[in-house]
């Protein structure tokens, strides 16, 4: 089946036709065939490159009336949760539920967070009760058949500013404010080659919180001369699908009061809620990150020990 | 290879009893101790091993899922959100188990591509090969199902963009996408049956595997040189030569993976798969998982009529095709030598399929505008060239390099320093790691 050795092909194969097929195109050049067939190759592997340039040169014009949304990267912060040893900031998650409680909340739910959990802010027992019994919970029917309305437990959830999606969607001009529990991890702009590359190396998990950041810090902007910004929306460069969003400027500075010193300004804000979101979204993001950090030395010692052993087997077994 | 004689004695007498009665102890030993491997298979046939643990390992975390997870379009998402949030280590056995099923595929196209680059398709190991692209079908149709079990937006609209592929099937397309579909869009019937068939198909994929496994064993395993097994010298025992090799290729695959699952869990996935599906809202791009992406691209390269065929069945019938290609490989290579160690010009074209392959991946998460458009036709022209071009036509006007005579005489003659192992010539054997 297989040649013994490697005389030349052309003395083995028995086949007349195919023989004189072969020696056409020996005549013609094999050489030249295979080359030209890997340049085509090469060349149309080649276009790939070149024309991811030319896609990126046509977007570049025409601020006015740009086709790639957003029109700005989201800017990269610096949050204490990225990296292999990152864990989330109690006082930033605290000051982003006082953020959310009294700016986000008034439209936006957060259907999936249970009071019980912000015992990983740092919050007692205690103070998780009269937290939720801050709360108006609409619950029933009781042994007489009616809802009834009573004083939120740790086990129950945030309550919805909205009845229903369609009150909310009346109340904020046709688009319902999204729900918020997974809003950080729901969020994300494509980061493109080679970013995505590096994005593996560097451990780059914070592509929801940065574009919240960027966003709630992305209005009071003059939009480019001749832009059409439609009505009843606002212009903000950091939008992910369009030149401008429903939701209107949500933070002022001082707008929020916090009492640990932290500065009250629209950036910090914004920084607050957004790590409030990440925790939100990831609540076992710690526990996760540090079951991986030993798991991740467990499998280098055994994958060390195997591979000595390896060695030890196949000692003095040439392969 | 394994044909012949068994040389299991067992030593006790409860051993002898069962041995007469029903002889699994015998097959195991002869499977996985005795059974005989080519002593020169390098590392990236570890490869089937590791595929057989990510199995394992997604059938497990796939049934405790299961008991958690329930298939009602109401309740799907916020019953994923409840195991991430509630359910006792219940985020890390989501996470394998997403992260598994794409690592799952990292290590079938290795697996794939060393078959490719090696010939192990080739006579007689072509029924070994075709079981293997069943599995891989059968993987696809599993992974494609399980994504979109969350009901996120991408797993919505995805199976809504891959559903319709058959209602472009003249004739009895539409009929068939309502049958996949129990209904006339994807709704609770959809994610009802998908549920159940994402549960029923591993077991489909394990039972595949018991006969891609056995008919390994029938023929032996290929090699790095292609030369098939000739004396006992060619060989060493599966245990403890291949096992402990196998572990040691585990093991490190395991820490990529566990990279992956710890500290990037979202990467693999999609953003807009955490907002729950909404049949009125389109996302602005609808991009399938990342294994699926060449296919994708091939799919919506065609965007032109070729006589009765319209462009949406033209690209189902080139993204089928691209598949059918890889069953056909077999006779397609025309090559007597099977190796790509003694194919020059063929391991060229074999590294051009690779970049081409990863480049239609890339075009796959682009917009199907602009110039994207053109590279993906080209890079399918290429795709198609490699299997109906360059596999039959490179093994005519190919001439190899010499083959040695035998595994052996190739192993020696690689150790006898000069090419790769300058440091083993001098040092002891040991360090021939």
């Amino acid at each position: 089946m297989i040649p013994k050795s490697g005389n030349r092909f052309s003395d083995k194969i028995m086949l007349k036709q195919e023989d004189r097929a072969v020696e056409n195109l020996r005549g013609f050049g094999m050489k030249k065939i295979l080359t030209s067939l890997a340049l085509i190759g090469l060349v149309a592997i080649g276009t790939g490159a070149a024309g991811t340039g030319a896609t990126a040169a046509e977007e570049a014009h025409n601020a006015a009336a740009p086709t790639h949304f957003p029109i700005d990267e989201p800017k990269e912060m610096d949050w204490s949760f990225t990296g292999p040893f990152g864990t989330y900031d109690k006082a930033q998650l605290q000051r982003g539920l006082k953020v959310y409680k009294e700016v986000c909340s008034a439209c936006h739910s957060m259907n999936l967070v249970a009071f019980r959990t912000l015992s990983d802010l740092g919050y007692s027992e205690a103070q998780i009760k009269t937290l939720s019994a801050e709360y108006t919970i609409h619950d029933g029917p009781n042994d007489a058949g009616d809802m009834f309305d009573r004083p939120g437990k740790p086990s129950d959830y945030f309550p919805a500013p909205f009845a229903n999606e369609a009150a909310a969607a009346a109340s904020n001009g046709g688009a319902a404010p999204p729900d918020m529990s997974l809003l950080a991890k729901a969020r994300g702009i494509e980061r493109g080659f080679p970013q995505f590359v590096f994005d593996i190396f560097t451990q780059y998990d914070a592509g929801g919180p940065d574009y919240i950041h960027s966003l709630l810090t992305g209005y009071d902007q003059t939009p480019p001369a001749g832009m059409v910004i439609p009505e009843g929306t606002h212009y903000n460069p950091y939008f992910m699908s369009g030149v401008s969003l429903k939701m209107p400027k949500p933070l002022s500075d001082g707008q929020v009061t916090y009492d640990d010193g932290a500065p009250q300004t629209i950036d910090q804000y914004s920084r607050d809620v957004s790590a409030f979101l990440a925790w939100a979204a990831e609540p076992h993001m710690e526990d996760r990150k540090k079951t991986g950090f030993r798991v991740l030395v467990f499998l280098l010692l055994f994958g060390a020990l195997v591979y000595l052993t390896k060695r030890k087997v196949w000692e003095g077994v040439a392969h | 290879m394994s044909e012949g004689h068994s040389t299991y004695t067992p030593k006790t007498g409860l051993g002898r009893w069962f041995d007469a009665r029903m002889p699994l102890p015998r097959l195991v030993y002869d499977s996985f101790i005795a059974y005989p491997v080519p002593r020169n298979l390098n590392y990236a046939w570890t490869f089937g091993g590791i595929l057989a643990i990510m199995l394992v390992a997604q059938i497990l975390t796939g049934i405790v899922l299961a008991m958690h997870y329930t298939a009602d379009t109401n309740l799907a998402f916020g019953s994923v959100e409840k195991i991430m949030r509630d359910v006792n280590s219940g985020w890390l056995l989501r996470y394998m188990h997403s992260n598994g099923a794409s690592f799952f595929f990292v290590a079938v196209y290795i697996h794939i591509f060393r078959g490719l680059y090696y010939g192990s398709y080739k006579a007689p190991r072509e029924l070994l090969w075709i079981l293997g692209c069943i599995i891989y079908l059968l993987m696809m149709a599993t992974g494609f199902m399980g994504y979109v079990l969350p009901w996120g937006q991408m797993s919505f609209w995805g199976a809504t963009v891959i559903t319709g592929f058959f209602s472009a099937i003249p004739l009895v397309g539409d009929w068939i996408q309502q049958l996949l579909l129990g209904g006339f869009a994807v709704d609770n019937p959809t994610l009802n049956r998908f549920f159940a068939l994402h549960y029923l198909l591993p077991f489909m994929i394990a039972g595949v595997v018991v006969l891609h496994v056995w008919a390994l064993h029938v023929v032996g395993q290929s090699n790095p040189t292609g030369i098939e097994v000739k004396s006992k010298t060619d060989t060493v025992a599966f245990t403890p030569y291949a096992t402990i090799k196998d572990a040691f290729g585990m093991i490190v695959f395991l820490f990529f993976f566990a990279y992956f699952v710890f500290y990037l869990p979202n990467y693999l996935g999609h953003p807009d798969n955490y907002i729950v599906a909404n049949p009125l809202k389109t996302p602005a791009h609808i991009v399938p998982e990342w294994y699926f992406l060449p296919f994708y691209a091939i799919l919506r390269a065609i965007t032109f009529n070729v006589g009765p065929i319209n462009s949406k069945l033209g690209g189902v019938l080139c993204m089928f095709g691209a598949i059918v290609m890889l069953f056909l490989v077999p006779w397609l290579d025309t090559s007597k030598v099977r190796s790509a160690v003694y194919r020059p010009w063929y391991k060229l074209f074999f590294w051009l399929f690779v970049a081409d392959a990863i480049l239609l991946g890339w075009l796959g998460s682009q917009p199907a505008e602009g110039s994207y458009v053109f590279m993906a036709q080209m890079a399918t022209l290429v795709y198609f060239a490699f299997f109906l071009v360059a596999l039959p036509v490179l093994g005519l006007i190919e001439t190899p390099r010499r083959l040695p005579n035998s595994i052996t005489e190739a192993v020696l003659e690689k150790n006898k320093g000069g090419g790769g192992h300058p440091s083993g010539a001098t040092a002891a054997p040991e360090t021939k790691g």
